[in-house]
């Protein structure tokens, strides 16, 4: 199996604190991936780190068949280059309708005069209609996005997600704050979108990871503390003892 | 379900229709069809007003639009101004000089006149040659185009710098502030080849049109602020309207998770504070040769500030609101400061409105800024969704 | 001359025994010299007086150099003379100065010695008064030379070191002579070791010696033997006109009519519409005009010239020098060298003195700015009515003084008073208006706006438009002075010392209190702050009024040495942000380097361009714009999650 991101020691610290000590992570071009770890165990700042947020202090990052290092790019050059990344809280655009964020978020040319004068056309719009009936909010096309209830703007924010056609999906803590239902309806909206691309989600919830049914990396201080099924790491000693034990 | 542009934006018919009545109401009223209810004066003061709603369009889209509290459009907009100002004043000294020298008993040569123009302007900060800067300042064509060039320019380079290194928020507002003052303090130096704290004077006559009188320069003026401010906002509707508006609403709201959409934010905000730079020179240019005079006072950060008032009090966030807000505000202001709200007497203390005026603006301010964030734009918008 | 002197002063001690002939009587001896006095016969009356050691003859010499000594025609006997009207003159005897009756106008001379007469007499009074036994005397006599020094002061100055008792005297004269030598000293050798001995010396005396003997003259075709400065190239080293002219008076070349002459010439010869033959709308050209003038020339109407035949192309073949004054190289050698070594100290101390005014402009940027550090960083908030703030604290020290009139006592209650003034504003904007803008950031901005305009117009209207005063106590005017080149005033110092005080009273606050603790807080994130149990509404309110008051007390600071206006504030408010900018939020070291640099930036930049502190400010505010691209957020900034990006 190829490889899509390597990760590959990895550290950065912020005043002498370590927040990623020498971290290796990989992950092929279609495979589910769920990431968890203790509070400050550096899943969100393994994120930065790949979306070009935060600059390691060393270490590589490579993306891609063309193996390109991440480290050089911008955080947009990273996104155009297919990584998408959905953010702890749900931000989608408040003000805009929920047809202007995915409108804004579909893959096209990106430039400032390509925008400019760009002309709505009918395959957009009916990409943008597909992925609006994926997630489920066809009927919410109009309306403005602040006004749609939690799980909606999750649902909106993976669908903008889905609309970048990105080859890597990180998504954080998708289901915090959900109920039952929406819960179960995120899960099937991200094993189907895994089935095409890299996924790799972090989460908290043993049950929901569980139900992603994929392997799983435990991070702990900055470091991978073991890799593999999710029943295969709840056994491991260690992760007991950092994580489950507690 | 395509729809064509006015018919998705049904506001622009709207303005662009009461913008023309505006204006022709105006002409017919003017001294310059013989009417005597607007004077001369009068009717430069509402050019310049145009003018003024013309730069607050390009400060709504750069601020209320892309977040941008861009203090240094006026900045631009005071470029504009000097860039033709050198056109009008070059060639007007050159009719001058070429007028006076022609009783010599030599015809002069090019040399003289040049001396003699140098004199002439630059007489009054005590030098006599003309400064390079001036190369172009005889040919209206080259001074046009510098008047989009230079602020342009400064507006790119400075944008550029200050996009790159992520400087946002109210950082990023003090930068804009700071290279405002440098700008006018540098424009007052003596030796800047501007003249100094003089500025640039007799702006009002136009080189080669002296036969034609100030009534009928002032409508032409007039005409021209119109249909600029006419195309300047079409062109915000049409930029705020489709994606493009999308994508720069966005970034005012989040611009982190714009960039994570894989859009280069820098460049985007490059091109509004860039674009609307220009659009701010060419209301300048259009507005001094109304008022007669620019000096470097003109350009002095508090300006700046006053627009962004105006586009505050008008509703930020919509084109309309910017126009309404400068219109408002700024002739309000001429009515206050100009002597023509009546004195309130207080028995012991008599309010006179010349002084008081700022005061009260900027209390105003504050009050729209606490309970009315939306401006009057947002006042009208409510009475709409009402009815 | 010199060992007449010597004998004078030794005779001095016996005068009082010695039971000598009276100064009339020695004059008498003298008469005509005395009455038709010259160059040549002064010497000798001196010599008389000088051997008679008769009482009063110094005041007689003074006397007779001012012009106060009379003559009456008929005996020919000397006076001094007292008058009440003009028209009845009382004579004084010359050793006693009793009355010695009246005389009418007429029946009287007055002597009027010429100037080279006064001059031998004044040196000879130097010579006496450099002797004096009185020292405040003695000082006079140093400060009359080192005012209008001569060669004639060098030989009595030296000779009287010897025996000065006064140390400080001493010293003053022993540098005298060395400046004296400097210029007069009769051996060469002498006067390049006295040059040489102000090596690297500060006083403005030492230069004011030292550059005449550069002092130097273009010349062309310097005779043998001048001492030459370096070889003059016209047009660049020399002035093409200033060369012309020196060729011109040697006769090495004819004279070239200017432009302008030229131009008058064709004026004054124009015949039928043409002139030279050329017509006259043909000579809107230079081209066109040279050609006419070469006709008229060629016909031999005007002077002679050619086109192409310039004032640079004459003298081109000529040599231009430049000459010192003085011939002996060696000495001009030695007063270069000695002057470059000066100029290095003073560049030194310039420097020291530069460093010393930027650190109180930095001094006062800090305090003018550590408020809107303070609310930055704890609240982010920018209070653009800050400066307006400076200005209340101005105000208030103002009407303070108009109320206590004693400067001192005023200043020492307007420095509470202003910051209770300006807290109270403080905490009223910030429960009034800031507290509901919140994360609105620019709201707060433009809000803060508002206020300062307002607040700026409402001092207008209040105190007029009118600078007002004021003043500092008396014991704060005048200034340090470390030597010629670096002083420092007084105020600027206070400033410093009231600086250091607030930084130290800011530190002990923010890390020793509890207040500073909960500020330090919620600076470094409010959330977890308020979930401690800090209220951060208080924290807010009483940060805010910190900041405020602080503004308050550089308003009273600024006021010393600024005059008092509306837009006070407003002057400041802009260096003041660049501070915070450049220092970095939330930090009172990063403000207090941000100070540092603005301030040491802005007095560089007006050493380099000293006329022009419009363009320093200009160049400040593009390095300013230029430093954020290399550390956006500030020379100490928040890292990681705290940043908040």
């Amino acid at each position: 199996m190829s490889t899509l991101l390597e990760v590959s020691g990895v550290s950065v610290s912020f005043d002498g604190f370590k927040a990623i000590n020498n971290l290796s992570f990989q992950i092929g071009p279609a495979e589910m991936r769920a990431i968890i770890g203790p509070n400050g165990a550096g899943k969100t700042t393994f994120m930065d780190i790949v979306t070009g947020k935060t600059r390691p202090d060393e270490g590589r990052v490579i993306w891609g068949d063309k193996s390109v290092s991440l480290l050089k790019l911008s955080e947009s050059q990273i996104a155009r280059a297919g990584v998408g990344r959905k953010f702890q809280r749900p931000t989608v655009f408040e003000t805009q309708t929920v047809r202007e964020n995915l409108s804004m978020a579909l893959k096209n040319k990106r430039g400032p005069f390509d925008v400019l004068f760009y002309k709505r056309n009918a395959d957009g719009a009916a990409r943008l209609e597909a992925i609006a009936e994926e997630i489920g909010l066809t009927d919410q096309l109009p309306r403005i996005a602040g006004e749609l209830s939690h799980g909606q703007k999750q649902w909106l924010e993976i669908g903008m997600l889905l609309a970048q056609e990105p080859k890597l999906l990180l998504v954080d803590e998708p289901a915090a704050g959900m109920t039952p239902e929406e819960r179960e309806h995120t899960t099937d909206i991200l094993v189907e979108a895994a089935k095409t691309r890299a996924v790799v989600v972090v989460e908290h919830d043993m049950e929901f990871v569980r139900r992603l049914n994929c392997k799983v990396t435990v991070l702990h201080e900055g470091s991978v503390l073991a890799e593999g099924s999710l029943d295969h790491v709840t056994s491991n000693q260690d992760v007991i003892d950092v994580y489950l034990g507690r | 379900m395509q729809k064509s542009f006015l018919a998705r934006n049904p506001s622009v018919l709207i303005f662009i229709g009461c913008l023309a009545a505006f204006t022709l109401a105006v002409t017919l009223l003017s001294e310059a069809t013989g009417a005597t209810f607007i004077s001369t004066s009068f009717v430069k003061t509402l050019g310049k007003t145009l003018c003024l709603c013309l730069i607050a369009i390009a400060m709504d889209l750069v601020w209320g639009y892309c977040g941008i509290l861009s203090l240094g459009h006026f900045a631009f907009f005071g470029l504009g101004g000097y860039m033709i100002g050198m056109w009008l004043m070059y060639e007007r000294t050159k009719t001058i000089v070429t007028n006076s020298l022609e009783n010599a008993t030599l015809p002069p040569t090019a040399d003289e006149v040049r001396d003699a123009i140098g004199t002439q302007i630059f007489g009054v900060v005590g030098g006599a040659e003309i400064p390079p800067i001036w190369l172009f300042a005889d040919s209206l064509f080259a001074q046009l185009a510098l008047v989009v060039l230079v602020p342009g320019l400064l507006a790119l380079v400075f944008g550029w710098l200050a996009f790159r290194s992520r400087v946002t928020g109210v950082y990023l507002s003090i930068l804009t502030q700071a290279m405002t003052l440098a700008l006018s303090l540098y424009l007052f130096q003596n030796d800047s080849g501007l003249r100094g704290n003089n500025g640039l004077s007799g702006l009002q006559n136009i080189p080669g049109l002296s036969h034609i009188s100030q009534a009928t320069l002032s409508i032409w003026f007039f005409w021209a602020s119109a249909v600029a401010l006419a195309l300047g906002y079409l062109l915000a509707v049409f930029v705020t309207n489709g994606k493009f508006g999308s994508v720069i609403r966005g970034i005012r709201d989040d611009e982190a998770r714009v960039r994570f959409l894989g859009y280069n934010v820098e460049g985007y905000k490059l091109v509004v504070f860039t674009g609307t730079a220009v659009i701010a020179a060419i209301a300048g240019a259009l507005y001094y040769p109304q008022a007669g005079i620019i000096n470097p006072a003109e350009i002095a950060p508090i300006a700046s500030i006053y627009l962004a008032v105006w586009v505050a009090i008008g509703g930020r966030g919509r084109i309309y609101g910017a126009v309404i807000g400068a219109a408002f505000v700024s002739l309000l202001s001429s009515w206050f400061t100009g002597g023509g709200a009546p004195d309130v007497p207080l028995g012991f203390y008599t309010i006179k409105w010349t002084d008081w005026w700022l005061v009260l603006l900027g209390l105003s301010f504050v009050a729209v800024t606490l309970f009315a964030p939306q401006g009057i734009g947002g006042l009208i918008d409510k009475l709409v969704r009402k009815s | 001359m010199f060992r007449r002197l010597l004998s004078l002063l030794c005779l001095l001690p016996l005068a009082a025994f010695a039971q000598a002939p009276s100064l009339q009587d020695v004059l008498q001896t003298q008469q005509d010299a005395v009455e038709k006095a010259s160059r040549k016969t002064v010497d000798q009356v001196l010599a008389a007086l000088v051997d008679a050691q008769a009482p009063g003859t110094l005041e007689f010499i003074e006397a007779w150099g001012d012009k106060r000594v009379w003559m009456r025609k008929d005996d020919k006997l000397f006076f001094y003379v007292v008058t009440d009207d003009n028209q009845t003159y009382t004579l004084l005897d010359l050793a006693t100065r009793d009355p010695a009756g009246t005389a009418d106008k007429r029946a009287l001379k007055q002597l009027k010695p010429n100037s080279g007469v006064r001059s031998v007499l004044a040196s000879y009074l130097v010579q006496f008064q450099l002797s004096d036994p009185d020292p405040a005397r003695r000082a006079d006599a140093l400060t009359a030379i080192e005012r209008a020094p001569d060669e004639s002061h060098y030989a009595p100055l030296q000779a009287s070191v010897a025996d000065e008792g006064d140390a400080t005297l001493r010293a003053r004269k022993e540098r005298l002579v060395r400046l004296l030598a400097v210029q007069y000293a009769p051996d060469p050798a002498t006067r390049i070791a006295a040059i040489e001995s102000f090596a690297g010396d500060l006083g403005v005396d030492a230069r004011s010696v030292l550059n005449p003997i550069l002092a130097s003259t273009p010349v062309l075709d310097a005779p043998d033997g001048a001492n030459i400065a370096r070889a003059l190239k016209p047009g660049d080293d020399l002035d093409i006109d200033t060369a012309f002219d020196l060729a011109l008076a040697a006769d090495k070349v004819a004279p070239i009519p200017s432009v302008a002459e030229r131009k008058a010439a064709l004026e004054a010869n124009i015949t039928d519409g043409t002139v030279g033959g050329v017509r006259l709308d043909l000579l809107n050209t230079q081209e066109g005009r040279d050609r006419a003038y070469a006709a008229l020339s060629h016909a031999g109407t005007v002077p002679d010239w050619q086109p192409g035949l310039t004032k640079a192309a004459a003298i081109a073949d000529l040599t231009f020098t430049e000459v010192y004054a003085e011939p002996d190289p060696a000495i001009t050698d030695a007063a270069a060298a000695t002057l470059a070594s000066i100029n290095r100290a003073v560049g030194l101390n310039q420097m020291l003195d530069l460093s010393l005014d930027a650190l109180s402009l930095a001094s006062i940027y800090f305090l003018a700015a550590i408020g809107l550090a303070i609310t930055f960083g704890v609240m982010g908030v920018i209070n653009m009515a800050h400066g307006e703030f400076i200005m209340m604290g101005a105000y208030t020290g103002y009407v303070i003084q108009q109320i206590i009139p004693d400067y001192t006592v005023s200043i020492l209650v307007a420095v509470p008073v202003a910051f209770a003034v300006t807290f109270a504003a403080g905490v009223a904007m910030e429960r009034l208006v800031i507290r509901w803008l919140y994360n609105r950031p620019l709201e707060t901005l433009l809000a803060t706006f508002g206020i300062s305009i307002a607040l700026q117009q409402l001092a207008k209207n209040i105190f007029g438009t009118q600078a007002r005063p004021l003043t500092s106590p008396g014991w704060l005017d005048g200034a340090w002075v470390l030597n010629d080149v670096v002083s420092i005033s007084y105020i600027r110092i206070a400033i410093f010392v009231l600086s250091l005080i607030f930084l130290a009273l800011l530190l002990f606050i923010l890390n020793r209190t509890r207040l500073g603790l909960e500020v330090r807080a919620v600076t470094q994130n409010p959330r977890m702050a308020a979930s401690m149990g800090i209220n951060p509404d208080r924290i807010n309110m009483l940060t805010f009024g910190l900041g405020s008051g602080i503004a308050g007390i550089a308003g009273v600071a600024i006021g010393l040495y600024a005059k008092v206006t509306s837009e006070l504030g407003a002057d400041y408010i802009v260096q003041s942000f660049m501070t915070v900018v450049v220092g970095g939020v939330g930090n009172i070291w990063g403000t207090l380097l941000g100070a540092g640099l603005v301030g040491s930036l802005q007095k560089g930049i007006e050493w380099f361009n000293p006329s022009n502190t419009l363009a320093a400010q200009t160049y400040m505010i593009l390095f300013i714009i230029l430093f954020i691209q290399i550390r956006p957020r500030g020379i100490i900034a928040l890292k990681g999650r705290a940043a908040g990006d």
